[in-house]
Parts: structure tokens; C-alpha cells; sequence
């Protein structure tokens, strides 16, 4: 039971050779991804890294997520402590014993306390994932295998240094105690007679349990401990509220249906997905009972690449498709359709995995190589293309909402901001009243603005996120071509969808606009006093804010709309449960708005019945989609005596109505 | 076999406005669309070459711009687009082009396979007279099969088809022998979306353009000379302009009242 120098060494180079065949097996399938640029801004990359990966910044963002900290950092702690012991296995003469006792003593201690918290978090963890696991599926046998590893790992390293201290004499001994406290209280229980027993078994233990982890890892969702790191370093700098645009050259493929086609980023975030959860928990189809589940998603990919990796690698067919129903295929159409682009998953994920885009390029795939989609969808598509905006109404109509008031066109000598009017603003009956009421507003103000009536085009939002990028590329061009016509620069949008296009998607076509939220506008008139309210409105009663997730989660515009609703009704909007980068979606995001919701429970009312909670007498939206679903969903649990009203018609209410 | 789909583009009629002092159609600036009728004519030609693996030819008469309709016919997958354009076909009316895209279809039927089928919409909604596709059938011999809504059943070995036509209030289903013109109407099949890769390989491939030098016809037949009738006067009727009642958005309740007081007033409203 000896160590024994010349056995260990053979394990050890074994299991070496096993966890660097296993590394390699799978890490080399990261290389079959198409080229990203993710080296860019190394600076400030390293420092998301450490605040990230080291800090564990969002992992604590939940309360559990201290439990992992300490598992984190005592990996790091214990690696010194690892490293000593293989080095020790092949070259006895190598110990940390060598060291200064200045040193020496106060890392036994570090070591030793480390140790057991390590040991305590992994009983709580393996408690937590018995009694309240993280989702129900949570409770895998290799969960509790790894878990179970780390505690043999712990005991053993206490029972090394317990049958240690059991064999010391009264000086040592002494000493180990004040920098051992708790091997020390070890060697208490190491009877007196068989400590070399003991010091033989724990030592194989843990010999036997590091090197088993070693070669388990790579094959496991513990490949995390190697890859979360540099996946929080090669994260999205900005946020990802935007997908790459594609080259429509003859002879491409569009979107992805064969998972090499993904960039490596994308295939080195399905390594680093440890399964926690924490996206599912947040994503409005999984909660209403879709099929979508983003962990399933990353998943789905990782265990794709795994099966069709070999055949990949050798210029192949791959053998199992990725978009396809269960047993045919890794990724079922509907969860890919069922996405809102709401963006919770990504906002929670621990270490910035990319869930949304991923979804969107198998759309892309679906829409645009296979024209396989809902058929709700076909009218959408021909709709935009032919007449750019949802419904296919005539474009000599996008002017009809202000028929009954004078508003100027946009001449760039003559006006400061264009109003982007949008098309739920143009042609919606209930988003027209939130048009006249901005209108009003800014004349109110003293803004220069004016709009670009009949030959304002829809931004193309709804067929970027459904996959339809040959359109959206081709309504892109035609936007970004008829701003730099007319010398738009300033852009007030009223809907977040508008304002997120064209702030971010229109970057990609070379075109920087200053985008401006209508709330973060009145936000603004209001503070510096060019709206002055001299009254605030009751009629709104008691308020609640909801979040719209382009404005909020998307591009971090939380207080604007909030400090409107303040200015207005002279008290802050109540909070429902889930709110800001937390918000819950309203179900139409992501081009949901026009398709139908057939399983599971509608997300919108959902969304309703959490902010009746709140027992409002009105919904204030800042977002046309938003209301409308708001709208649709109070009707449906018939409380439709609670209002909903876009900011800019609660601002409207107090400044402009007797 | 070949199947010959006939489309025309029409300008986006909703879109279109009536010059109130000429009485003409104000088409400046407005966009071109496949006749929506016509979309589902190429559709069904579409599902049955990729049942029967037939050939689908696009025909298409109009001005050189009509092009853009015969490259959304590639996209969706035909394998022969023809645009008919000539000065001469001009200002024809539906005698006069029945007559151009029968000799098109002949010439087709010659040089290319022998069509069986010749699919068009009941209708164009620009000129809205349903008379073309007859006409087709006539100058050609062919039977001729209006307001098809489904295709029952087509026997090439037999060379005979069945369809179902959906008349006002009641179906009815017809056998005729082959070769034949259908017309159609929406009922019939949901139009395919073009895929990316077709899209591509369209808006570079050629329309094969035939004129009056390709197809010789006597230009006694053909355009303005050959066309018996013409349009005098396009004018939109008046409507006796509604009342709007209240403000339905403010006074949902309030806007109700006053239309069930206007009903009542004029004993529209049973009690």
C-alpha cells in the first residue's frame, strides 16, 4: 500500500496520455468552425476574463453561485497542492517541505482550510442537487460521479495528512496542529497502530481519484474546468443583439445546417456549457412549455459535433443532421422556431454563451436554402418584401396617423431629427395613438423633426430574427441607401425594435445613426426643462412597468422609460417580479409577433398575470409589440379594465390634456 | 410532357391610384407584382413537375421590364422563362394577346416537348376579364377547364385529367382528355417561397426574349391593331362618403351607444 514511485508513474503517464487524447479528440473539433475574429481588443478581453472567469462575476449572480466560487478558487488553491502530489508520485525527493518554514507553514494552513471548504461545498452541492436540483433532469449520475470524485479527493488528502500527523512526535506535532487544525482533528480518528495503513490507502485514493478525473474530464460537461475560462476571454465585447451578416455570392450556403458551419466560437461555447441551467430557467419558451430549451440547444450541438466530428474531419457527409426531430435529427424545428430573441439566456448565462444567434442561423438555414417555415410566416415575408411593413398595406398609407395634424417632412438643412416612425407606429390602429401623442410631444418641446411619410420603410427587425436575411439584407441596403440620401443622422425611434436595428444591425452596413429612444428623449426634454410639467396626470392610477427586451436586456435602457412614468404620473412605476435584465418577454420578439403560439401556455399571458400581481390600473409599455401583446393579453383573462399605454401617452396624459 | 404557366405582372393594384382629371391609372412609381392568381397557376405546375418530373415553361407577355416576373418564375423553379415583347404585341386586348401566347405555346410545343397542360390565373387584377385563359384554349383546340380549385387526378399514361371546379355554391368535377387549359383559383394550392441559392442563380440567368421576328405573326392579329376592343375611360365610382360616430378609442362604450341609437333611429336593429 507504499507509494509506490515506479507504479504511480506508469498511472500517471497513462492517464496523461488519455486526458491529452481526450482534450485533443475533442478540442481539435473546434477547428472544423468557420473563422471568427474574437482577437480583437485583447486588453480589454483579459480584463472580462478575470473579472468573469476568476471574479465569477455572474456566477454569483445567484445566491447558489458562492457555492461554486468556493469550489472555483479552491481548485486553484488545491492546484498547488495537486501538482506537489503528482510531482511527488514520480520524484519523491520533490516536496513543498522544501520550502521556507515562512512559507511552508502558512500554505499547510491555506491548503488545509481550503480543503475543507471544498469538501463543504461539494456536500451542499450534491444535497442541493438531491433535495432542490437546478432543473429536474439535473440529477445525472455524472453530476454525482464528478461531485463524488472532489469529496474522495478532499477526504483523502485529510486522511494522507491525518495518518501524518498521527505518527508525529510531541514537537512536530504541536506545530502541525496550529498549521493543520483540521487534518489534525483527522488524526484523531487514525487508530494508533495503523497509520501507515491509512497514509497507504488515502494516498492511493487520492492518486487513484485525481487520475480518474483526469481522464473523465475531457469526456464530460466538466470540459468546463478547461474551456469557460477562454470562452468568457473570446466573449462578444459588445452584446450580442445582432447576428453576422451573410455574402450572398453564388455558390454559398446560407445559415447553418451541418454544425461545422458554425463558427469555432460557437462550437467552443457547446464545450464550455456545464449545464447549469441557468438560461432555461430564464427563457420564456421553455417556462411556458415549448419544446425550446436553450441548454438543450448548446447541448445539442456539443453532442452533434461529437457524433459527426470523425466524419467531418475526413471531408465527409456528417451522419446525424442537426435540425431535426428527435431520433432523426440533434435539433427539432419547432424549438427553433419557438425562440423570442428575448435574450434572458444570454444575459444569464455564467460565462457568455451565445444561445440566440445560434438559433437564428438554423433559421436561416430553414428560410432560406430549404423556404421551410410556419406558413403564418408566408404572408410576413412577401408582405415585407413586396411592400415593406408586416401587413402588406399599401405604402401611401404610412402617413394616415397624422392626417389630422401638420408634420413636416425630414429635410436635413431644415430638420434636426428624423422621427422613424415604424410600422406598428404607421399602420397599427392602437400604436397610431402613441404616434400622434410623441408628435405632439415634440412639438411641444421644440424639437426640429419630421418624417420620411411614404417612403419610410420597414427596418426589417421581424426577418432578421425569423432567418430571412436575404430580405432583411436587401431592406437594409435600401434604408441605409435612402438615409445617406436624405442626410438622416439623428433618428427618434418609438418602437426598440426600429431603435436596435438601427443601431445595431445598420452598423454592419456602414452607416453610424444617432439612435434615439422616444423615452430616453422625453427623458431627456423632461430633465433639462425643454418639458416642463407643471402637473402630474392621475388618471393612470396605480402603474407597473414592464421591460421590453430590445430596450432593455439588448441595449440597457432601463431608467428612461421608468423616470417618464415618474415625471408623469409623480411616482415611480411598481416593479413586477421579474424586471430590467431580468424582465420576462412579452411573447413577440424574435418575429413571434406574427406566428402562432400552439404549445405550452401563451407566454403574453403569462407575462400579464405576473404584472397583475402588482395590481395596477395600467401597463406602461414602451414598446408597440409590447403593447399589443399586453393588450391581447389582458382582454384574455378579462381584465381588460387595467389600461396599457405607451410612455409617450402617459407623458402625453400630463402635459398635454386639461 | 411539358406544362406551360402563364403570368403576367400587373401593378400592385392597391397601390394604384386614379388620375382624377385624365382617368387614367397613375402607375408612376408603383410596383410590379405577379398577378396573384397567376402565382398559384405557377405553383401547381411546379407540384406537378415535382410529382410527374414534367417540364414547367413560364411565359410571360409585357414590356422588357416584365423580366423581373419571369426571374421570380426561375427562382421558384421552372426551366423556361420566355418573355413575349415586341412594340407591336402593345395596346392588345384579350383577343390580341390570347393570340401572341397561343403562338408562343405552339412554338413550344414544337421545339421544346409536347405540352399537355397550360396553367393561368381565373383572372388579372389589373384587367379583371378572365378572358385570356379561354382564349388561349380556343386558339389552340385545347379543352378548356375554368375556376379549377384541385386537380383530382391526372393519368399521363392515359393522357386524361380530372378537376374540380368551385362555382358559386357548389363544386363541380370534370374529366377532359388531354392537352388542356386550366384556369385557377386560390383555393388551389399555397404558393412556394423561393429559395436562396434559386434566387441567385435567377437574377443571373438569362430571359430568353421572343418578338414578333421569332413568333411572325400577322400584326393584323397581334397588339392595338388586332385588338377589337379598348379601354375609353377608367374612373372609380363614387361612394356616398360614411359618418364617423364618436371616438371609439376614447368612449369605447360611449361610440357603441351612438351606433345603436343611429339603428335604432332607422329600425335597422330587431328588438
Amino acid at each position: 500500500m507504499t507509494p509506490n514511485p515506479t507504479i504511480f508513474t506508469v498511472l500517471l503517464v497513462a492517464s496523461l496520455a488519455v486526458f491529452a487524447w481526450g482534450c485533443w479528440k475533442r478540442l481539435s473539433l473546434i477547428s472544423l468552425g468557420q473563422s471568427e475574429d474574437r482577437f480583437d481588443n485583447i486588453g480589454s478581453r483579459i480584463g472580462e476574463m478575470l473579472l468573469y472567469a476568476f471574479g465569477q462575476k455572474r456566477v454569483l449572480a445567484k445566491p447558489f453561485g458562492i457555492n461554486h466560487f468556493v469550489i472555483f478558487w479552491s481548485f486553484i488553491i488545491l492546484l498547488i497542492a495537486n501538482t506537489e502530489f503528482l510531482l511527488h508520485g514520480v520524484f519523491p525527493a520533490i516536496s513543498l517541505a522544501k520550502l521556507p518554514d515562512g512559507i511552508y507553514f502558512p500554505l499547510l494552513l491555506a491548503l488545509d482550510i481550503v480543503s475543507l471548504l471544498a469538501l463543504l461545498a461539494v456536500v451542499i452541492a450534491a444535497v442541493r442537487r438531491v433535495v432542490s436540483p437546478p432543473y429536474p433532469e439535473a440529477r445525472t449520475p455524472e453530476a454525482f460521479f464528478i461531485l463524488s470524485l472532489i469529496g474522495i479527493l478532499m477526504l483523502a488528502y485529510f486522511g494522507i495528512n491525518g495518518a501524518k500527523i498521527a505518527a508525529m512526535q510531541e514537537g512536530t506535532l504541536a506545530v502541525a496542529r496550529t498549521w493543520m487544525p483540521v487534518s489534525a482533528q483527522f488524526a484523531t480518528l487514525v487508530p494508533a497502530a495503523s497509520g501507515e495503513v491509512v497514509h497507504g490507502f488515502s494516498w492511493w485514493a487520492h492518486a487513484f481519484a485525481l487520475l480518474a478525473f483526469m481522464c473523465y474530464l475531457p469526456h464530460s460537461k466538466h470540459m468546463h474546468i478547461l474551456t469557460a475560462i477562454p470562452n468568457c476571454f473570446f466573449r462578444r465585447l459588445e452584446k450580442p443583439n445582432t447576428v453576422p451578416r451573410e455574402d450572398f455570392s453564388p455558390g454559398n450556403t446560407f445559415g447553418v445546417a451541418q454544425v461545422d458551419r458554425y463558427s469555432w466560437k460557437d462550437l467552443l461555447d457547446s464545450f464550455s456549457c456545464t449545464e447549469c441551467g441557468r438560461c432555461q430557467k430564464v427563457c420564456p419558451a421553455s417556462i411556458t412549455g415549448k419544446p425550446l430549451n436553450p441548454r438543450a440547444v448548446v447541448h445539442d450541438i456539443k453532442v452533434n459535433l461529437l457524433e459527426n466530428g470523425p466524419s467531418l474531419k475526413n471531408g465527409e457527409q456528417p451522419q446525424v443532421p442537426l435540425i431535426g426531430e428527435q431520433g432523426e435529427g440533434s435539433i427539432s424545428e419547432e424549438s427553433i422556431w419557438g425562440c423570442t430573441t428575448c435574450g434572458a439566456c444570454m444575459e444569464a448565462c455564467p460565462v457568455f454563451i451565445e444561445q440566440m444567434p445560434k438559433i437564428i442561423q438554423l433559421r436561416r438555414h430553414l428560410v432560406e436554402t430549404e423556404a421551410n417555415f410556419p406558413e403564418e410566416l408566408l404572408n410576413l415575408f412577401e408582405n415585407m418584401e413586396g411592400r415593406s411593413n408586416p401587413w402588406g398595406i399599401a405604402p401611401s398609407e404610412r402617413t394616415k396617423w397624422c392626417s389630422q395634424m401638420e408634420v413636416k417632412p425630414f429635410d436635413k438643412h431644415a430638420t434636426e431629427y428624423l422621427f422613424y416612425v415604424g410600422c406598428a407606429g404607421s399602420f397599427d390602429s392602437r400604436n397610431k395613438h402613441v404616434s400622434v401623442a410623441m408628435a405632439q410631444l415634440l412639438d411641444k418641446a421644440g424639437i426640429s423633426w419630421g418624417i420620411l411619410g411614404k417612403d419610410e420603410k420597414c427596418c426589417g427587425d421581424s426577418v432578421r430574427r425569423l432567418g430571412n436575411e436575404y430580405v432583411f439584407d436587401k431592406m437594409a441596403r435600401e434604408n441605409v441607401a435612402l438615409f445617406r440620401e436624405r442626410g438622416v443622422k439623428k433618428v427618434i425611434t418609438q418602437c426598440p425594435h426600429c431603435f436596435s436595428t438601427l443601431k445595431n444591425d445598420y452598423r454592419q452596413y456602414g452607416i453610424e445613426l444617432e439612435v434615439i429612444h422616444h423615452s430616453e428623449l422625453l427623458r431627456n426634454l423632461v430633465q433639462d426643462g425643454r418639458l416642463k410639467l407643471d402637473k402630474t396626470t392621475s388618471e393612470m392610477g396605480a402603474t407597473v412597468f414592464h421591460d421590453s427586451c430590445y430596450l432593455g436586456r439588448h441595449n440597457d435602457v432601463y431608467d428612461a422609460p421608468r423616470q417618464v412614468v415618474e415625471a408623469a404620473t409623480g411616482k415611480a412605476p411598481a416593479e413586477m417580479e421579474r424586471n430590467r435584465n431580468n424582465a420576462f418577454c412579452c411573447g413577440a420578439g424574435g418575429g413571434r409577433m406574427w406566428m402562432e403560439e400552439h404549445t405550452g401556455e401563451r407566454i403574453n399571458l403569462t407575462r400579464v398575470t405576473e404584472a397583475l400581481q402588482e395590481k395596477p390600473d395600467t401597463v406602461c409599455v414602451a414598446c408597440p409589440y409590447c403593447l399589443t401583446m399586453f393588450e391581447d393579453g389582458l382582454k384574455d383573462v378579462k381584465a381588460d379594465n387595467v389600461k396599457v399605454r405607451d410612455v409617450a401617452e402617459i407623458m402625453a396624459e400630463a402635459l398635454l390634456r386639461p | 410532357m411539358l406544362i406551360v404557366a402563364c403570368i403576367k405582372q400587373v401593378p400592385d393594384t392597391t397601390q394604384v391610384q386614379i388620375d382624377p382629371v385624365t382617368n387614367t391609372l397613375i402607375r408612376d412609381g408603383i410596383p410590379f407584382i405577379v398577378n396573384p392568381y397567376d402565382t398559384h397557376a405557377l405553383e401547381e405546375a411546379l407540384r406537378l413537375k415535382d410529382r410527374f418530373g414534367c417540364r414547367v415553361a413560364a411565359i410571360s407577355m409585357g414590356p422588357p421590364n416584365a423580366e423581373a416576373t419571369l426571374k421570380k418564375a426561375l427562382a421558384l423553379g421552372v426551366d423556361h422563362a420566355i418573355l413575349l415583347s415586341d412594340r407591336v404585341f402593345g395596346g392588345a386586348d384579350t383577343l390580341a394577346t390570347s393570340n401572341v401566347l397561343a403562338a408562343a405555346i405552339r412554338k413550344l410545343h414544337e421545339e421544346v416537348d409536347q405540352v399537355g397542360l397550360v396553367l393561368c390565373g381565373k383572372q388579372t387584377i389589373d384587367g379583371d376579364t378572365a378572358q385570356v385563359g379561354p382564349g388561349i384554349a380556343s386558339r389552340l383546340e385545347y379543352q378548356q377547364l375554368t375556376l379549377v380549385d384541385r386537380i383530382v387526378d391526372l393519368n399521363l399514361s392515359e393522357n386524361k385529367i380530372r378537376v374540380s371546379r368551385k362555382l358559386e355554391g357548389r363544386h363541380e368535377i370534370v374529366d377532359a382528355p388531354l392537352p388542356a387549359m386550366l384556369t385557377v383559383v386560390r383555393e388551389l394550392n399555397r404558393p412556394r417561397y423561393p429559395r436562396v441559392p434559386m434566387r441567385l442563380a435567377a437574377a443571373t440567368a438569362t430571359v430568353e426574349v421572343w418578338n414578333n421576328q421569332i413568333l411572325k405573326l400577322d400584326e393584323q392579329k397581334i397588339g392595338l391593331k388586332g385588338s377589337p376592343t379598348w379601354v375609353s375611360k377608367i374612373f372609380s365610382p363614387d361612394r356616398a362618403q360614411g359618418e364617423i360616430l364618436g371616438d371609439g378609442y376614447a368612449d369605447p362604450e360611449g361610440t357603441a351607444e351612438l351606433l345603436i341609437e343611429k339603428l335604432l333611429a332607422k329600425d335597422m336593429l330587431p328588438i
